[in-house]
């Protein structure tokens, strides 16, 4: 396999970070990214469902990014892990347990489940296997949903979700302050979560697994349990997003299972760059707004375009909107001084 | 029961010798050129849709339709390869995926913008409907008529590859890009060909298949999975082992579909898991 490890090692090159070793302090430019979703509550009151959307497919696309972008695990069905999470939420709040933080809790929980076991058959084989094995557990679990429409509601969806008040004090309303708020803070402490673990040892160790999958064993690195491990978390994270969808908009659709989820959630991880963390969240806001303005005029154009910009992204555009911006920063910054 | 058995079988058979005459053209470019392509689907959807409009706006006859499919999904794979796919063979294989989705995308919006959302009807000739009485049998006239052309199809591609100069350079590129090469082959002439071969091949599958898979503009994704387990299952690369896969799945499918229809389509699915299981590298899988 050498001919694929020479390109993952040319995409690296565009990502400084990566020759670099872990350093965890905060960025300026990473406060102030902070800060623009909590301007957005303020600034924006008219777009606060749009807004908890954006910030719940950031969580989605950053958990796929631990697994594609840090540990280079290609995965097609990364939706099942969302569904399992946001029918966990909604199966647990329509049958009388509707306090958020637990239901997410559980989600998150059984979705790592899932994810534990699933990984048993990922870590099997090459990446055309690990492709098939990913997209067959997701679209089992999908005919599961599908089937059994006593529980789950089949392809009407999971309605009646009722959701109590956020820690006994907050209800979520009609304009969505609540599901923004709520959503936020959510991804705003599973990100700090995730943003430790890419940055500890461990992380460092994945990167490994995706440069030189070979040379890991020889420095005492088991790959087998690494890529586990991070198939588990990226799958419990997904989980508490799909959760965090259920609870706000208070309905389980079964497309949250479907490959089209799957591709999507790619579409946008690469669209605002790979192994990055804030890559998916950008890719996000970016995908989900121009999807909002764009497929009201026609949804099938919307589908021309999408496939057209992934094409020219993979042909032209490696690294996404943050390596394109990475790419101007070192050189506006080498002309500096 | 009996004969419900032998029925199923047949027509499994049938379903399976279409999923290989479809998937044999992704199976060779898996390993040839180590190419992770989904959106091999998309060129037998296009050769579904040149069928249909042979049929209909040129008024062809549909064994005269056939052809045509092929020549426009050949056409159309080995101009794309030319500007496109050449670009991402050293590329990884998630490059690939993503660009082969986008391409995916691209053509289900594509059909669905000319052709419209619905399903396709096709009119077969009249001695292609109905049944034949075959050794106290009743068979399907059609899927009699796509086994035998499978056959015949198979067996000229086995002539192609084992017997022909062309084949000996495809087999050579296949074992080692490098020393093929190195002994003069033009491997890059070699992957066009066969891109558009295997491009053809998948158009011809896509026009016979409009009666049995049906053709709407979600096509490409619908039968994304079986083409894909067709090559994985029977390994990249190898004709035997993507007519056996597409065999055993194809049985599979309509057996579970016919026998336990309320777990149906999970027989599929749980069955690739399994075989992938036991076989990470395919049946015959060259490349372990």
């Amino acid at each position: 396999m050498s001919a694929q490890s020479t390109p993952a090692a040319e995409s690296a090159v565009g990502a400084a970070v990566v020759h670099r070793l872990p350093d965890d302090r905060w960025r300026v430019s990473e406060i102030v990214f902070w800060l623009i979703p909590v301007v957005a509550f303020f600034a924006l009151p008219g777009y606060l469902v749009l807004g908890s959307q954006i910030l719940i497919v950031g969580l989605f696309a950053v958990s796929l990014d631990l697994i594609l972008g840090y540990a280079g695990l290609v995965s097609l069905g990364q939706a099942a892990y969302f569904g399992v999470g946001a029918y966990t939420a909604g199966l647990l709040a329509v049958h009388g347990w509707g306090e958020p933080l637990s239901g997410l809790l559980l989600a998150g929980l059984l979705a790592g489940l899932v994810g534990w076991l699933a990984s048993f058959l990922v870590v099997r084989g090459e990446d055309l296997t690990r492709l098939m094995v990913t997209l067959g557990i997701a679209l089992v679990l999908y005919e599961a949903a599908n089937k059994a429409g006593s529980i789950t509601g089949g392809v009407d969806g999971l309605s009646g979700v009722t959701m109590w008040k956020v820690l006994g004090l907050f209800k979520f309303d009609i304009v969505g302050r609540v599901a923004y708020l709520y959503s936020l803070v959510v991804l705003f402490v599973l990100f700090l979560l995730m943003r430790r673990l890419v940055h500890s040892p461990f992380g460092l160790s994945l990167r490994g697994v995706r440069e030189r999958r070979k040379r890991m064993p020889a420095i005492g690195a088991s790959v087998r349990e690494r890529e586990m491990a991070v198939f588990t978390i990226s799958a419990a994270v997904a989980g508490v997003a799909g959760a965090l969808l259920a609870q706000t908009t208070q309905f389980v659709a079964l497309d949250a299972l479907g490959f089209g989820r799957s591709a999507e959630l790619l579409i946008i991880l690469v669209l605002g760059g790979t192994g990055r963390l804030y890559g998916g969240l950008v890719g996000a806001a970016v995908y989900m707004i121009a999807q909002d303005y764009l497929s009201g005029i026609n949804p099938v154009y919307w589908q021309f375009w999408i496939g057209a910009l992934l094409v020219v992204i993979v042909l032209f555009a490696r690294g996404g909107i943050m390596g394109g911006l990475e790419f101007l920063y070192t050189k506006i910054a080498r002309r500096a001084p | 029961m009996i004969a419900n058995l032998v029925g199923v079988l047949f027509d499994g058979i049938a379903y399976g010798a279409l999923l290989f005459l479809i998937s044999i053209g992704l199976s060779v470019t898996m390993g040839l050129m180590n190419f992770v392509n989904l959106a091999h689907g998309a060129f037998a959807m296009l050769g579904g849709y040149a069928t249909i409009v042979a049929m209909t706006r040129l008024g062809v006859p549909f064994l005269g339709a056939l052809p045509i499919a092929f020549v426009v999904s050949a056409l159309v794979g080995a101009v794309l390869e030319r500007l496109l796919y050449r670009r991402l063979y050293k590329a990884s294989h998630l490059d690939q995926v993503l660009f082969s989705i986008g391409l995916t995308f691209m053509a289900i919006a594509s059909a669905t913008y000319i052709w419209g959302p619905g399903l396709q009807p096709v009119n077969l000739p009249d001695f292609l409907i109905g049944q034949v009485k075959v050794v106290g049998l009743d068979l399907g006239a059609y899927r009699l008529f796509l086994i035998t052309l499978v056959i015949v199809i198979t067996a000229a591609l086995v002539f192609l590859v084992e017997r022909t100069r062309f084949g000996a350079q495809v087999r050579a590129s296949v074992d080692s890009q490098q020393a093929s090469a190195g002994l003069g082959i033009d491997v890059n002439r070699v992957f066009s060909l066969t891109f558009a071969l295997g491009s053809g091949l998948a158009g011809l599958g896509g026009g016979l298949g409009i009666d049995v898979l049906g053709l709407d503009p979600t096509f490409p994704i619908k039968y994304m999975v079986y083409f894909l387990l067709v090559v994985a299952v029977g390994g990249a690369g190898a004709i035997k082992g993507a007519l056996v896969a597409a065999v055993i799945l194809g049985i599979f499918d309509v057996a579970g579909k016919y026998f336990v229809p309320e777990v149906g389509a999970f027989v599929i699915y749980v069955l690739m898991v399994v075989l992938l299981i036991l076989f990470p590298a395919g049946l015959y899988g060259r490349r372990g």
